[in-house]
């Protein structure tokens, strides 16, 4: 029982230790590390990671998964830097408004086709991919600097970068939602047990079609902000985000066969995994060692191993009990 | 004077639940046939009945999960129809599974509440819902943190939390199917207190058990079922546990029944022992077991439902992990770790689930029948396939088996076939004993008696035979040998003349052999 | 008794004919697009339209047939193109030299080429022991590599590019054998055994043993464990031909993109070639087969002027009515 508990305390605690640490390290270790710009820079970048793993979240606490999230904000990308003319707020409702639709077919085809989460999102994937090149006639789509659209990704509100505002904000929402309303608590329930959730009454399909349309409306927000922020629609950016989002949800403790989660150990698995390559980059500069960025994938790597491995005890030790 | 009666005499209180000539059948199979069940007000009602006797099925019934053919419901007053569990458990039954239904990485609080949260500012209020929660555990006088995880509490706590929900919503009815089956002795007098308020508070409970010294404890009235009808009903205390017994397995306790099986006289010789088991222990289930098997001889394990018969042959399998006892086969210590040990070795274990833990559907009849004998037919990783087909067309003709050549796809098979290629998967390896769990579960009756006739067969030509029935017959004139297994310990051994149904049923309901009538 | 034989023979007769669509749809459809493209697109029946198709599905066939087999257990593996990654990145390190330096020319591209499969199928015996020993699920427990290969890749390289022009070596992609790419000679012969270790062979067996229902094999005394973790060792070693072959084919090698987005084109051939997802039926060829329908719906919208885009979207529809198909006939 007590060792339950602090394998339990430990991956869902772990990574904010880790973060801690981390950041400890950064600032001992580093100048500027904990400066305005650094802050800013990491931030405004992961925002977009930030929010895909928010919808990725919710899918795998109810125990699926969605593969289509890097495609969808590569489309949600093009679709806003096509409509950037029209401002900050066209822009981005036609690019939440492309990630939604690919939300609502992977609802569609999971919960009422009953195609296993994992095709199913394979495939929307593929679609989402083509339909960007399609659009974009596969090049980058540049982003019109008249309007307001480019303050998105590039301004700053009160020198915060209005993209991690946005994370900050949606992770407040989806804080609120997960642990005060009852579809929050159903999205657990079913991930826990779904034949017991159907017994209890819990709208199981509803709540599972509307975390596929979250994850795709979010993600289809992450391509919003990255055509903002790097000033062109990218039809091909978004490959392996959903990779590096599954990483930061399991690495932020939340079980891989659904039930358990949390969001805000999300945002710091995101930050995490961001500020490790963050750490390199300084690691480098100091120029005693030379470790080339490419060690972030490995070290990721590793960080998912070693809680993916605490997980399997924890749920290991669950079954036996 | 009369007054009092009426309140102090809770069999004569008014009908709550009322089912009468249900009738159900599943693909023309008729599992209920003019099956009833009434339970009053306030009464705890035992529910037995052997597995197939339609108990499950009239509860799927009742709770919406699956729809009667013919037959009419009441249920506190007036006409009664559940579309789904969720549909009942809105009108006032709940279940409690014996599988827990509920969701372990959730807190109490949580498993208690979810579909029916308390909110504030259209947000949850976690502050209220603790405070339910922590009421109605509180009445069962258990006090703990409602907002640990489930999972972190033993079964019997989680039982509670499932009673409590039912509570929450309300129920009026509560079904507790096998409610015990996991609980240690001061568990289950915990839960039987708990029933006990729960009638007090004039709550219901249908009560669905495989011990019969719990009905006595805790039951009013009882209603067994058999073959999908309902065979008897009264109060429990009127009725001897033999009676029970008796009743469920559709015997009359004086009548010596005349030959029903097709074992018949048997001609081999019993041999020299094959398999000790002493004093094992496993899980929950096995708590103190002991038996022996000898070449040439059929060992009958008999039992009621969960008295830990399967649980204690997947031991000699090497399917589970032993928590203690001893084991020897043919005089060396049998200790396997896992199935390709006790394979290794010469046993064989057919299961009692043919689905889930017998056939592999797609494959063919040859590839199932030659599954354990595998190794034996590759050279250098290449199936022999000549002599497989040898071996395969030997078994096919020998068991009888019907299937239109060794190349079907054994999922096409009808139940009794399947079963055939499943024994002779075991029979292909030549071992020195095979266990036989359920070897007869739901076949047809000519397929039936030719599986009997080739166990004896076996037997006769010097195999040791473990056999697993919930069928007394079968056990009765199949065994040379019967243990008698009750709650997780072997209460009696019988051989020759001793294997009668009343001392068999003697065991399985006392304990003890004498006979009680 | 006669009864009993006119009933078993109706449902057999019944059988077949459902029997006979599942088995060759795949094969159906593939002929349909043949035969569609004899008549609507231009040169279609050639060498080098042969060639051309071909070549482009060798790689993914490759890989697709240890796929196959991970999904014949029941399992999932992601980080075939990891491990095509970290093939192409060590090769070069040996047989130019940069890591260890072999003179004769023939034994370092032999030994390059040893040891970067089989360093894939160590990597792919590692995933492999994650799942049988921890019990973690194959799509989380081979995420791992697929993030962390790429990674180990990139660093053994630097993150450099590696070019070269080496007969010796690049004959594994450009090279010929009898007219016929020595590719496709290899993607051919890797059907072949592999179905015929399907077909015919106690590993065979085993694999679809497993992934027919786990629990009644091992009951019936298959190591489980063991026959597991040797299909991811298998798959690491097809992902490792495959990296070489692609390598050879670009002249050079990229740890960046090497193998990038494999693991979707090897699961959907899979998924197309009626392999059943959820384990226990699976057929190699079928993989081959899907592969070339996938690459020839490609070849024929593209030839007949619709955009690649487009191509793709009808890939997602292909996976997505091949998967479904399947459950109606399943149901």
């Amino acid at each position: 029982m007590k060792k339950n508990s602090i394998i339990a305390a430990l991956s869902s605690q772990g990574v904010l230790l880790a973060l801690a640490l981390l950041i400890l390290f950064g600032w001992l270790r580093y100048d500027n590390f904990l400066g305005l710009f650094n802050i800013s820079t990491v931030l405004r970048y992961n925002s977009m990671f930030a929010l895909v793993a928010l919808g990725m979240c919710f899918v795998i606490m109810t125990g699926g998964i969605d593969l289509s999230v890097g495609s969808t904000a590569a489309l949600g990308s093009v679709v806003s830097a096509l409509f950037s003319t029209q401002g900050m707020v066209v822009g981005t409702l036609v690019g939440v408004g492309a990630g939604l639709i690919v939300g609502i077919l992977n609802g569609f085809l999971i919960v009422r086709l009953k195609i296993l989460p994992f095709i199913a999102t394979l495939a929307t994937m593929l679609a989402a991919n083509g339909t960007a090149l399609l659009l974009a006639h596969d090049e980058t789509v540049s982003v019109s600097y008249d309007g307001t659209f480019v303050n998105l990704g590039q301004g700053d509100f009160y020198n915060i970068p209005i993209p991690a505002l946005i994370a900050v904000l949606a992770y407040a929402i989806g804080s609120v939602v997960l642990n005060f309303t009852s579809t929050g608590r159903s999205v657990l329930a079913i991930g826990g047990n779904e034949d017991a959730s159907r017994m209890m009454g819990l709208p199981v399909n509803r709540v599972k079609f509307m975390v596929y349309v979250l994850s795709g409306g979010l993600s289809g927000l992450a391509g919003v902000i990255l055509a903002s922020q790097f000033g062109a629609g990218q039809p091909i950016e978004g490959v392996g985000w959903e990779l590096f989002a599954i990483a930061s949800v399991v690495v932020g403790g939340t079980l891989l066969t659904g039930g358990v989660g949390s969001v805000g150990a999300t945002l710091a698995g995101v930050l995490l995994l961001g500020l490790i390559f963050n750490v390199l980059n300084f690691e480098n500069g100091l120029g005693w060692i030379s470790l080339s960025a490419y060690w972030q994938s490995v070290i990721r790597g590793l960080f998912l191993l070693f809680v993916v491995i605490l997980q399997s005890r924890l749920t290991l030790r669950q079954k036996q009990a | 004077m009369a007054l009092e009666m009426v309140s102090e005499t809770p069999q004569k209180s008014p009908i709550l639940l009322s089912m009468q000539n249900i009738n159900k059948a599943f693909a023309g199979i008729p599992a209920l046939s003019s099956a009833s069940l009434e339970v009053g007000f306030g009464e705890v009602h035992a529910l037995i009945g052997q597995n197939g006797a339609g108990k499950s099925t009239m509860i799927k019934v009742l709770t919406g999960y699956v729809k009667s053919d013919t037959g009419a419901i009441s249920f506190d007053g007036s006409p009664f129809e559940a579309r789904s569990p969720q549909d009942a458990q809105r009108q006032g039954i709940s279940t409690i599974y014996q599988e827990i239904n509920l969701v372990p990485f959730r807190s109490i609080t949580e498993n208690i509440c979810l579909g029916r949260e308390q909110r504030r500012y259209g947000l949850l209020n976690w502050a209220a819902m603790h405070e339910e929660a922590q009421k109605l555990m509180a009445r069962f006088n258990i006090k703990i943190d409602v907002r640990k995880p489930l999972y972190e509490f033993n079964t019997a706590t989680q039982q509670m939390v499932a009673i409590a929900r039912a509570i929450g919503f309300k129920a009026k009815l509560v079904i507790m199917d096998e409610p015990t089956s996991s609980l240690d002795e001061r568990e289950v007098s915990v839960l039987f207190d708990v029933i006990r308020q729960l009638k007090h508070s004039g709550i219901s409970v249908i009560f669905v058990s495989h011990k019969l010294d719990e009905l006595y404890q805790v039951c009013d009235r009882v209603t067994i079922m058999r073959d999908g009808r309902t065979v008897k009903v009264g109060e429990l205390q009127s009725i001897s546990k033999i009676e029970l017994v008796a009743s469920m397995l559709g015997r009359d306790v004086v009548q010596v029944a005349k030959s029903a099986t097709a074992f018949g006289k048997r001609s081999g010789k019993i041999g020299e022992t094959v398999l000790v088991a002493s004093n094992l222990s496993a899980g929950h289930k096995v708590q103190d077991v002991s038996f022996s098997v000898k070449s040439g001889e059929i060992v009958g394990l008999a039992g009621l439902l969960g008295a830990g018969r399967t649980e204690s042959a997947r031991l000699v399998f090497g399917a589970d992990a032993r928590r203690g006892g001893e084991m020897s086969l043919g005089g060396q210590s049998h200790h396997p770790r896992d199935p390709i040990e006790a394979i290794a070795r010469g046993i064989g274990f057919s299961s009692e689930d043919r689905k889930v833990e017998g056939i592999i559907p797609d494959m063919s009849v040859a590839e199932n029948l030659t599954l354990a004998l595998m190794p034996q037919l590759t050279k250098v990783g290449i199936v022999d396939e000549q002599k497989q087909l040898v071996i395969v067309e030997k078994f096919i003709k020998r068991l009888g088996v019907k299937c239109n050549g060794p190349d079907q796809r054994i999922r096409e098979l009808s139940g009794g076939n399947q079963q055939k290629v499943l024994l002779a998967r075991w029979l292909a390896m030549n071992p020195k004993l095979v266990i036989l769990d359920e070897p007869t579960r739901g076949i047809d009756v000519g397929a039936k008696a030719e599986i009997q006739l080739l166990i004896k067969e076996l037997a006769n030509d010097g195999l040791g035979v473990l056999m697993i029935s919930s069928e007394l017959e079968e056990v009765i004139e199949g065994s040379d040998r019967v243990f008698v297994l009750r709650e997780g310990r072997s209460v009696a051994e019988l051989s020759g003349k001793q294997i009668t149904e009343a001392a068999v049923m003697a065991a399985m309901a006392h304990g003890e052999t004498e006979q009680a009538l | 008794m006669s009864d009993v034989a006119t009933d078993t023979h109706k449902l057999a007769k019944s059988f077949d004919a459902t029997q006979f669509l599942t088995k060759y749809s795949t094969v159906l459809a593939l002929l349909a697009l043949v035969i569609f493209n004899l008549i609507f697109t231009k040169h279609f029946i050639s060498v080098q339209t042969l060639n051309v198709n071909l070549t482009q599905v060798a790689t993914i066939v490759i890989v697709g047939v240890g796929m196959t087999l991970v999904i014949a257990t029941g399992g999932i593996d992601l980080s075939v193109g990891s491990m095509m990654a970290i093939s192409g990145a060590i090769a070069p390190l040996i047989f130019l030299g940069t890591a260890v330096h072999i003179s004769e020319i023939h034994l370092s591209v032999a030994v390059a080429m040893i040891v970067a499969v089989t360093t894939a199928g160590a990597f792919g015996w590692f995933n492999g022991w994650l799942i049988t020993h921890f019990r973690i699920q194959p799509i989380i427990a081979t995420l791992v590599l697929f993030i962390a290969g790429r990674g180990i890749a990139q660093v053994s390289t630097n993150g450099n590019l590696q070019p070269f022009k080496l007969g010796e070596f690049q004959w594994i992609g450009l090279g010929r054998w009898l007219g016929v790419p020595v590719q496709v000679v290899i993607m051919i012969a890797l059907v072949a055994i592999a179905a015929w270790v399907l077909r015919r062979s106690l590993f065979g067996r085993q694999i679809l043993a497993i992934g027919g229902n786990e629990q009644a094999a091992r009951l019936s005394g298959i190591p489980v464990a063991r026959v597991k973790r040797w299909v991811y060792c298998i798959s690491g070693l097809c992902s490792g031909i495959a990296g070489l072959v692609v390598i050879a084919i670009n002249s050079s090698s990229d740890a960046n993109l090497v193998g990038l987005g494999m693991e979707l084109d090897a699961i959907a051939a899979v998924a197309v070639g009626g392999t059943l997802l959820s384990g226990g039926r699976a057929t190699v060829t079928g993989t081959l087969v899907g592969a070339l329908i996938i690459q020839l719906v490609r070849y024929t919208l593209l030839s007949n002027g619709v955009p690649d885009d487009v191509a793709k979207l009808v890939k997602a529809a292909l996976i997505v009515l091949a998967v479904w198909l399947q459950r109606q006939s399943r149901a």
